[in-house]
């Protein structure tokens, strides 16, 4: 039988008794339809939480000191003082081909006056002429910190949003004298709002300022911090203001020294940095950067074949996928359920199609009779099937498609359309009809054309 | 050319085996007009069956055209029904809320080779034509009346160009009037076309239009009854 004529000789089948067509198929169009809209408001939250943290920087690795166990205690991710500077420059060096720029990164607190007012910032953040770029800050007015400017130790700060609104009110923040923990610092640029960073901090509350900065006039070039602590590494930042800023020589690439990482207090922390912040090329290339990386920061540091790593890298695309994951978890789970009614529709079909079978014993002898193989009587209600459930997963995609739109009016919900949701829809649909067609159709192939002739 | 040697057929029912046939001889030439009459009970409708390749018999041969085809699988039966019999039944069996073009079309789509719908639907026409439907092709069995849908059976039992037509009790579900009719139409298509025909009944008066009588008793032919019948057909 040509196809063309068995498709017309399906078509016209189902069409003998619209009614129980459209009745046959509700169920599938009602489980596709669910699928569509879930997939639709899934991947419209999905990518409203991918906008919201894709200011956080996606594309960065963030290197770590590793943990480091002082008496009994270990001090967590970046415990271990034994990232520098230099090792932020070898980066950018010797790995071209994965990285764009990277920079070393310091954390300061501590309170900020301006006149007569002051205020404590979320965060005080040191990096170089890089960082801006790595971060995704945009200096809205004003202007950045130049490499020079990081290479002096300038007393130059940028300051967020929330900071030029709390201590400049109304006043324009740039030329302006500003002193962090009694340090005086002129702000140079104010940044571009970015808002609430995924767990609800204030980005915006934060200064800018060249590392060397931080680490030179915020902390003491003597270094009086220590990692003897044995707590988290930025804790030893607001331990350690006890002297102004340094007026001698700096030697900012103290390099790498072989100290043991004894559990007595040293002044590290002052040469090395809390980490270095790297800027790759593509969200994908995390893994093949930090495999480049590595090397490259175990010869920086000296270290022996068999020697464990003395750092840690992580790649922020990981803590997105963390959350973005959750609601990927969810919009999975209700498409589980919307399964379910898949099924419970897949059913509806086999159970019409049996009928339909019984009903048409009749036509289904005299299709034998005159010559019909039971291949072809197998084809015909498996066709049947087939194209009852194509014709519901297309009306569930509209039907879907409009509850998505529903509910993103209704609700102010995001919804974005997914041609892969569609696609599934149909292959799903297709398949439920190859599967609960398959039976009834078997069923027909296989009977006796006599007694299906005289079947009452 | 049709030639039984000593078909028989049994059907097992649980542990009882119960003989239908029982031995059947029998050869029809190409182009005969033959009854096959018996009471209910007598083998006949499972005689038809086995001569119309719908069942296989338990055992004997079956020569179609000089061919063995007692052992031929469904596929080949079913390929074989479809190219060189047609078949016309006591209740029509036409497809419903389907026109009567569309039925009569119907078994050419299981043509083998493939044949273009265009050229179908030509044949059709020609047929609908033939048995005087031309107006009413668009109609639904519906739509049609006890003679006309069977006229349309008879149109589509055509469509492949059989050799044989097999036509089970024609007249059964028909008034007189249209009985007649039909029958008349089985004899022109015999005389015509040289088609052989054969009719299955239990009414001697659709008998008496065909030109040889098979009669049978309890699964085997009544040769004596035959040649009584044949004797009256012959007057």
């Amino acid at each position: 039988m040509k196809f063309t004529t068995l498709f017309l000789t399906c078509l016209r089948g189902l069409v003998r008794n619209p009614m129980r067509a459209a009745l046959t198929v509700l169920g599938i169009v009602i489980g596709i339809a669910a699928v569509v809209a879930i997939m639709e408001i899934g991947e419209g939250s999905k990518q409203q939480i991918a906008d919201k943290f894709s200011n956080l920087g996606a594309d960065v690795v963030n290197i770590f000191g590793a943990s480091v166990s002082t008496g009994g205690v270990n001090s967590g991710m970046g415990g271990r003082a034994s990232l520098y500077p230099s090792d932020a420059e070898a980066i950018m060096q010797e790995c071209p081909s994965t990285v764009v720029s990277a920079s070393p990164f310091v954390r300061a607190s501590g309170q900020v006056i301006v006149g007569n007012t002051n205020w404590s910032p979320n965060s005080i953040k040191g990096g170089n002429e890089h960082y801006l770029d790595i971060e995704g800050w945009e200096v809205e007015r004003g202007s950045a910190f130049t490499k020079k400017q990081v290479d002096e130790a300038a007393r130059v700060c940028l300051i967020g949003k929330t900071i030029a609104d709390k201590l400049y009110p109304g006043q324009e923040p740039i030329g302006q004298d500003i002193r962090i923990k009694d340090v005086a610092f002129t702000v140079i640029g104010v940044l571009a709002a970015k808002g609430a960073d995924g767990m609800g901090n204030d980005q915006d509350d934060c200064l800018i300022l060249p590392w060397t900065s931080i680490r030179m006039r915020l902390m003491g070039a003597s270094g009086s911090a220590t990692i003897s602590k044995g707590g988290a590494a930025n804790n030893t930042n607001k331990a350690s203001s006890t002297s102004t800023y340094s007026t001698t020589g700096v030697n900012f690439y103290p390099g790498c020294d072989l100290e043991p990482y004894s559990s007595a207090p040293h002044p590290l922390r002052t040469r090395t940095v809390d980490s270095i912040l790297v800027k790759i090329r593509s969200k994908e290339s995390a893994t093949p950067a930090m495999d480049e990386m590595t090397p490259v920061l175990r010869r920086q540091h000296k270290l022996e074949p068999g020697v464990l790593d003395d750092f840690e890298m992580r790649d922020r695309s990981q803590f997105i996928k963390m959350v973005t994951g959750t609601s990927e978890t969810m919009s999975r789970l209700l498409i589980a359920v919307a399964m379910i009614s898949l099924v419970v529709g897949g059913v509806g079909i086999m159970n019409i199609m049996m009928v339909s079978v019984t009903e048409r014993t009749r036509e289904i002898g005299l299709r034998m009779a005159v010559g019909a193989r039971p291949r072809d009587i197998m084809q015909q209600f498996l066709l049947e099937a087939v194209l009852l459930c194509l014709a519901g997963g297309i009306i569930g995609i509209i039907a879907g498609r409009i509850a998505s739109e529903l509910v993103s009016r209704h609700n102010g919900w995001p919804v974005a359309t997914s041609p892969m949701a569609m696609v599934l829809a149909v292959s799903v649909a297709a398949v439920i009809g190859i599967i609960f067609g398959w039976y009834p159709a078997f069923k027909a192939s296989r009977l006796d054309p006599i007694d299906a002739l005289h079947h009452e | 050319m049709i030639e039984l040697r000593n078909i028989t057929k049994v059907y097992h029912l649980g542990e009882i085996d119960l003989p239908v046939l029982k031995g059947i001889s029998l050869s029809i030439e190409d182009g005969e007009f033959v009854s096959l009459t018996g009471a209910s009970g007598s083998g006949k409708s499972t005689l038809m069956n086995i001569l119309g390749c719908l069942d296989h018999p338990s055992g004997g041969e079956y020569l179609l055209d000089g061919r063995d085809v007692a052992g031929l699988n469904a596929d080949e039966r079913a390929r074989l029904r479809n190219a060189r019999i047609g078949f016309v039944f006591q209740n029509f069996n036409l497809l419903p809320r389907t026109s009567a073009i569309e039925n009569v079309m119907m078994p050419a789509y299981y043509r083998h080779p493939v044949q273009k719908t265009a050229q179908i639907r030509e044949r059709a026409l020609q047929l609908i034509r033939l048995v005087g439907l031309e107006e009413r092709m668009h109609h639904t069995p519906a739509q049609l009346s006890g003679g006309q849908q069977q006229r349309v059976a008879i149109a589509r039992s055509l469509i492949n160009s059989p050799g044989i037509l097999l036509a089970d009790e024609p007249t059964g579900n028909l008034d007189s009037t249209t009985s007649v009719e039909v029958m008349n139409m089985f004899r022109d298509l015999n005389r015509q076309q040289g088609i052989t025909v054969i009719i299955v009944t239990h009414d001697p008066k659709t008998a008496a239009f065909t030109d040889r009588a098979i009669n049978m008793s309890d699964g085997l032919i009544m040769e004596g009854v035959s040649d009584e019948l044949n004797a009256t057909l012959r007057k």
